[in-house]
């Protein structure tokens, strides 16, 4: 797969960045090379072989439905200029 | 001092904590100044928690009896939350947090009486093997051998002040993929990345959620093994933590290693690699077999050719969606609000994330990306299993695989100023693969070409911390 500038500008605003000139530059031809690099993935046979996602076996870890301590609603917005009314305050949504 | 030794001196007053601490952070203050292994010097809780334990000791407190690293300095990677200690995994976007709650490690550490004495230099949230990419506005430690050379990464400030401190000290530190192993050996100490799951990754900033370890790394082995002992254990606030028995990695130190079995990864040596590094690997090799291991070379063909292309696929995948919570609200670095939530969002990662932390978001963001999605993050799954399997296959022949940690001696931050992202990966291409397999991994320091360190990795199956200890005991002398 080829990456250009059109496809380049794309991702990274699926990804919440904006680019500069200067960087779309300097980046295009570094992930091209990389990304030319890591397609020799394909050349591994993996059919029927099963994905893993962790690279030990885990279980689902389900606890009690029980009440516990977590932290209080000061502690959570103390960390943030951004809030308001006892809520953290975000951005214009619509 | 030996650690031991000096955690005797504390218990019985012939050493003042409170005095002995500040004397370790003026220290440190001076070494930071010259080498930048600290981001954040923890000097208000460091000498808090250095006065509780000189209370407990004057009251004759006997919690303190069976502490295991009463008074010892403990120096935590930026990515490890602290509570109330500025833990930013080095970069700009987290400035200014303060995390409300300790990680499950700290929480340990200051259970066992160690003392934070700050926040390590890294490479922002752990990218990069040479600690350059630190992140906006942070600086880049240096080698303590050589400052005109990297302390390698990730967790370059970690093995940096591993080597430098001349007090009792270790470090924590954290692989993703390599980044324990690659500084370790770079700055000649011991670094000890443990099975995944096995330390609890609670209160660890994520990275790669299926590749995250925190580790130690100290300038003995006992050391390493001793911190190693006091983080392991089952979390339940970590859903991936491992349900299974704690060690006593100590007793491992006492073991004889006589007739273990050690398999030399052929594929590992050979072209690529700095000649005289496999010349202390194989003597490394030799010391060993003079206390009667057997060595005996083995095939990891897979591992090696497609680990780079497999754990940079799981890896950016991984951590672009974990940055995808790092956008100015809540915590860290905010700016004025104003425009859409998009328009905000974008504004804040724009101006707050360094240049291969876009990078890599962007190669995760692609991997995962509808059309791409099977070819590559998917594909890379899918190989992990294939590494997983061929690895188990050779863990039944030996105890541990030998490589060299990397294959290169530490380079020149004029060096590394040319190398593309792509050559900067492949320097891991020894310790993506055991990362990738969630394999426990050690770099021992086994010599230096002209005073430059070289570190020889041990490899081990699942939950073998130990056997990889036990060997490696032996170079504590030489």
């Amino acid at each position: 797969m080829d990456i250009d500038r059109k496809l380049l500008e794309h991702v990274a605003e699926v990804a919440r960045l904006k680019l500069t000139e200067e960087e779309i530059k300097k980046f295009l031809p570094q992930l091209k090379e990389a990304l030319e690099f890591f397609s020799q993935l394909m050349e591994v046979n993996t059919e029927n072989v099963k994905p893993s996602f962790q690279p030990v076996e885990l279980k689902n870890v389900m606890r009690e439905d029980v009440e516990k301590k977590c932290l209080s609603r000061d502690d959570a917005l103390s960390l943030t200029e951004h809030k308001k009314d006892g809520y953290f305050k975000g951005p214009r949504a619509v | 001092m030996k650690i031991k030794d000096f955690i005797e001196k504390v218990k019985n007053s012939e050493i003042d904590i409170a005095e002995h601490t500040e004397k370790v952070i003026e220290e440190c203050k001076k070494i930071n100044k010259e080498y930048n292994y600290f981001n954040t010097i923890s000097e208000e809780l460091a000498l808090k928690q250095a006065n509780n334990i000189k209370k407990l000791i004057k009251n004759k407190d006997n919690s303190i009896k069976n502490k295991k690293l009463l008074g010892v300095a403990i120096s935590v990677k930026d990515s490890i939350c602290v509570k109330g200690v500025e833990s930013t995994a080095g970069s700009r976007i987290l400035k200014g947090y303060m995390p409300l709650f300790n990680a499950t490690v700290i929480e340990k550490v200051i259970e066992e009486g160690g003392i934070i004495i700050g926040k390590t230099s890294q490479d922002e949230f752990g990218f990069g093997s040479f600690s350059v990419n630190v992140g906006i506005g942070y600086k880049i430690p240096k080698n303590p051998i050589d400052k005109e050379r990297s302390c390698g990464g990730s967790s370059g400030g970690a093995a940096g002040i591993a080597k430098k401190a001349e007090f009792p000290h270790i470090a924590l530190g954290e692989s993703t993929g390599g980044s324990i192993a690659a500084p370790a050996s770079f700055c000649d100490a011991f670094g000890l990345c443990p099975t995944y799951g096995r330390n609890s990754r609670y209160g660890l900033m994520d990275f790669g959620n299926s590749l995250d370890k925190i580790g130690p790394i100290g300038k003995t082995c006992y050391e390493t093994a001793l911190l190693q002992e006091v983080i392991s254990g089952y979390d339940e606030n970590d859903s991936t933590s491992l349900n299974v028995k704690n060690e006593n990695y100590e007793d491992y130190l006492k073991k004889p290693i006589k007739n273990m079995k050690i398999g030399v990864i052929k594929e590992a040596f050979g072209k690529g690699n700095d000649k005289s590094v496999e010349k202390h690997v194989y003597n490394g090799i030799k010391i060993l077999e003079n206390e009667g291991v057997k060595a005996d070379e083995i095939s990891l063909e897979l591992p090696i050719k497609y680990g780079i292309a497999t754990y940079y696929m799981i890896a950016t995948s991984e951590a672009s969606t974990n940055l995808a919570k790092y956008c100015g609200m809540r915590y860290g670095s905010a700016e004025k609000l104003e425009g859409s939530f998009n328009e905000y969002f974008t504004k804040v990662r724009s101006n707050n994330f360094g240049d291969e932390a876009k990078r890599r978001i962007i190669l995760g963001t692609f991997a995962r990306m509808a059309g791409f999605r099977d070819a590559y993050y998917i594909k890379a799954m899918k190989t992990r299993t294939l590494m997983i399997n061929e690895y188990k296959k050779a863990f039944k022949k030996f105890d541990a695989l030998v490589s060299p940690t990397v294959p290169i001696l530490p380079p020149k931050f004029s060096e590394i100023e040319k190398l593309t992202p792509l050559q900067n990966y492949m320097t891991d291409v020894m310790l993506v693969s055991p990362n990738v397999a969630g394999l426990p991994h050690l770099s021992i320091p086994v010599g230096n070409e002209n005073g430059l360190p070289v570190g020889m990795l041990l490899t081990g199956d699942h939950l073998q911390e130990g056997k990889l200890l036990q060997l490696a005991n032996v170079f504590e002398e030489k």
